[in-house]
């Protein structure tokens, strides 16, 4: 009995502690090492702030870098099934484009009307758009973020909206130098305040990790109030982040809870990074 | 052949194989652990790891796993050092089985597989959820970690050949 404890304790010291020929650290030092830099890395003093900030700022490139041939072979793959699908997306643009010109006159006439309107409430929105492009999608099943090419230098800032069109994408969650990571809604950690139209109901789109979102804390009744139509989640503007009426993702017939996003996360190229104020106008 | 089998380019480039497959998995954008296939992902890494650092532990230095590690957790955008402290954990549980083991089982390997991707992937769970506040989803994790299970087969015949080609190139 004394002997097999010591053939696991001798087993142990030789696993954590000796170092074959060819490893230079012991693997307690290494494991130590690691627990000492998650511990370090949620410290929020600024020389741990400057190595992290140079830690992904060396990263984000070299992954940028090493990601290029694979870029390249996904665009040609984009570019061909465009190609292939050229005449049935020429017809179905077509007709898309007759209908918005006839929407576009009453939406003319809307937008003076709002403008008239808030300027009787004296409020006014002052966007700020800062153009960026992907540089890392790397989606993982555990954080759904993309890396952008703008960061402090450009003054981006932490909780700017992310805007692909005019569909929101995301907000900003870390902020380095030169770069900057953007969360999805598609994230388990997003929760976007929105509103439900035509009903005009409050509620928060949450990610789910896939690519689509839930609608969250609503009355009970949601369902019958929807009447199983169709409705449309745009920013409600609560909590002062985003401005309101940004497109978020829209339901479909039957599916009353899921929301599924105007914006395809994994064809990302180029974004807006967008700032608003929402005030009096001075 | 022979004379190609002899090469010095083959030979440094074969030795070095699992650090580059290694540094490249967590570099590039393409993502075993993510194929963006409902229900279905592995971990390439974790699998990569254990082969080597049960096997054949002089062409995967512990170092570079650290390294690996911290490069994984900037990429994918959780805390620094969590890969790495999981990827160590995977490395101790193999140094051990190493220790204990006179001659290597495929079975018993692919069993110690499943317990410590279970333990390693609990912990990241743990930190993240627990400790960082990161809302994880664990049927993703579980699922994650069943299919690397299944998938060891067949890396371990692929990982197993390189292996042989590596030993093959270095006893020459």
């Amino acid at each position: 009995m004394a002997s097999s404890r010591d053939d696991f304790v001798i087993a142990i010291r030789s696993a954590f502690l000796k170092k074959k020929d060819k490893q230079k650290f012991s693997l307690l030092t290494l494991i130590f090492l690691s627990f000492v830099v998650i511990v370090l890395s949620n410290f929020n003093f600024k020389a741990i702030q400057i190595v992290k900030l140079s830690i992904n700022e060396a990263i984000y490139r070299s992954t940028n870098l090493i990601s290029t041939p694979e870029n390249y072979i996904k665009g040609l793959k984009k570019d061909f099934d465009q190609h292939m699908r050229l005449y049935e997306t020429h017809n179905t643009i077509k007709i898309e484009l007759e209908n918005l010109k006839q929407k576009q006159l009453t939406n003319d006439f809307l937008e003076i009307e709002n403008k008239k309107l808030r300027s009787l409430i004296d409020e006014n929105i002052k966007t700020d758009e800062i153009f960026a492009k992907v540089l890392i999608d790397k989606e993982s099943p555990y954080l759904k973020s993309v890396v952008l090419n703008k960061g402090s230098r450009d003054n981006v800032k932490i909780g700017m909206a992310i805007v692909d069109g005019v569909y929101l994408v995301g907000q900003i969650i870390e902020v380095n130098y030169s770069n900057s990571r953007a969360l999805l809604l598609s994230d388990l950690n997003s929760k976007i305040p929105s509103v439900l139209a035509p009903n005009d109901i409050q509620a928060v789109v949450s990610g789910t990790g896939s690519n689509y979102g839930i609608i969250e804390h609503t009355q009970d009744e949601i369902d019958k109030n929807l009447n199983g139509n169709e409705i449309i989640a745009y920013t409600s503007g609560l909590g002062g982040l985003f401005k309101p009426g940004i497109p978020i993702g829209k339901t479909s017939t039957g599916l009353a809870g899921k929301i599924n996003f105007f914006s395809d996360f994994t064809q990302l190229n180029y974004v807006k990074i967008t700032s608003y104020k929402i005030g009096r106008e001075k | 052949m022979s004379s190609l089998n002899k090469s010095p380019f083959l030979k440094i480039f074969l030795s070095y194989l699992p650090i580059f497959m290694l540094f490249f998995s967590v570099f590039n954008e393409f993502d075993f652990n993510y194929l963006k296939l409902e229900y279905f992902s592995f971990n390439f890494v974790h699998l990569l790891i254990f082969f080597w650092t049960l096997r054949n532990p002089d062409h995967l230095s512990y170092l570079a796993i650290f390294f690996a590690g911290i490069i994984n957790d900037v990429v994918i955008g959780i805390p620094l050092g969590i890969s790495s402290f999981c990827y160590l954990l995977l490395c101790s549980v193999t140094a051990y089985i190493r220790n204990i083991t006179l001659t290597p089982n495929f079975i018993k390997d692919w069993i110690s597989l499943l317990f410590t991707i279970l333990l390693i992937n609990s912990i990241q769970v743990i930190v993240l959820d627990l400790i960082f506040l990161i809302t994880v989803d664990y049927m993703d994790y579980l699922i994650n970690s069943g299919f690397t299970f299944l998938f060891y087969p067949i890396f371990f015949i692929i990982f197993n050949f390189l292996n042989q080609r590596i030993s093959i190139q270095q006893n020459d």
